[in-house]
């Protein structure tokens, strides 16, 4: 039995979105759940891509359009057939307009276990400087 | 309508007219819905997590997205036709001062049985967990494979 801390998760079915670019390749795609948090130096997010593997994912930051993308390589193996089919597989996709200004040579992206955890740290404000005259 | 009244049944009395309507338009409604969900709709049991089972050869698969989920947080168990999964999807504590922007991804325990449509070789279950999508591989019981006959002359 559930405590009272922690509740019984309820089963979800993915929600499938449609991209703003037509699809090459035929396939169902899907938006991941995020949490995406802030502290004084960077922005996290994380997001939940189950079967993505490292090398599948692609994230893209451009012009304050953070769009992530992740391809699903289908599990079944040859010859497996259906007995139950709960929930289908497809690409991951969903993009982010992020306001704050992100220092791109140090951001930092993990993939573990199906969770992308995506570090964006935020560039260091601009210093005040005083600017000498320098009489000729 | 007419035959039914004469044969006496239903026995319930005199049907209206409307009730004949009413049972087409829910008829209808049914249909309706049932073709909404699409030809390919899913039959989930909604609890979590949603399972895929596939057959091939000698063995069953069962696959189930636990995106964070390691294989040691999972408890795992197998008798006879059933397979039960529980555990608990736990999300790591961040900074107190964070501010959150979004928050969609949940946790929670979780539990949930199985019933496979042939017995188990309950000894050769495998079990692997890859990018957060969990593989169990159950083996078919020797009873439940097909067995060549070979009949005999007399």
């Amino acid at each position: 039995m559930a405590d009272s801390e922690s509740k019984a998760l309820q089963a979800k079915e993915k929600a499938e979105v449609s991209t703003p670019a037509e699809q090459t390749r035929p396939g169902l795609v899907y938006t991941p759940a995020v949490d995406i948090f802030e502290t004084d130096k960077e922005i996290t997010l994380l997001a939940d891509m189950p079967g993505v593997k490292a090398g599948d994912l692609d994230i893209d930051l451009h012009d304050n359009v953070l769009t992530l993308n992740g391809e699903v390589q289908a599990p079944e193996g040859d010859g497996e057939v259906d007995v139950i089919r709960e929930y289908r597989t497809g690409k991951y996709y969903r993009q982010f307009t992020l306001s704050q200004v992100i220092d791109q040579a140090k951001i930092d992206a993990e993939l573990k276990d199906g969770v992308l955890r995506l570090k964006l740290p935020k560039v260091e404000a601009a210093q005040p400087r005083k600017i000498a005259v320098n009489t000729a | 309508m007419l035959l039914r009244r004469r044969t006496g049944w239903p026995a319930w009395g005199w049907r209206s007219p409307f009730e004949e309507l009413e049972r087409m338009r829910r008829e209808m409604d049914w249909l309706n819905s049932d073709l909404s969900r699409g030809l390919f709709a899913e039959r989930s049991a909604g609890v979590f997590p949603l399972m895929n089972v596939t057959e091939h050869g000698n063995s069953y698969y069962v696959r189930a997205e636990l995106p964070g989920l390691k294989a040691d947080e999972l408890d795992i168990s197998v008798t006879g036709d059933t397979l039960s999964i529980s555990g608990e999807r736990k999300l790591a504590a961040e900074d107190e001062k964070a501010q959150y922007h979004r928050r969609e991804r949940e946790a929670g325990t979780f539990s949930r049985i199985v019933s496979l449509p042939g017995q188990i070789d309950v000894g050769k279950v495998a079990a692997c967990c890859a990018d957060g999508v969990l593989t169990v591989i159950l083996p078919k019981a020797e009873s439940a494979r097909p067995k060549q006959i070979a009949v005999k002359a007399s």
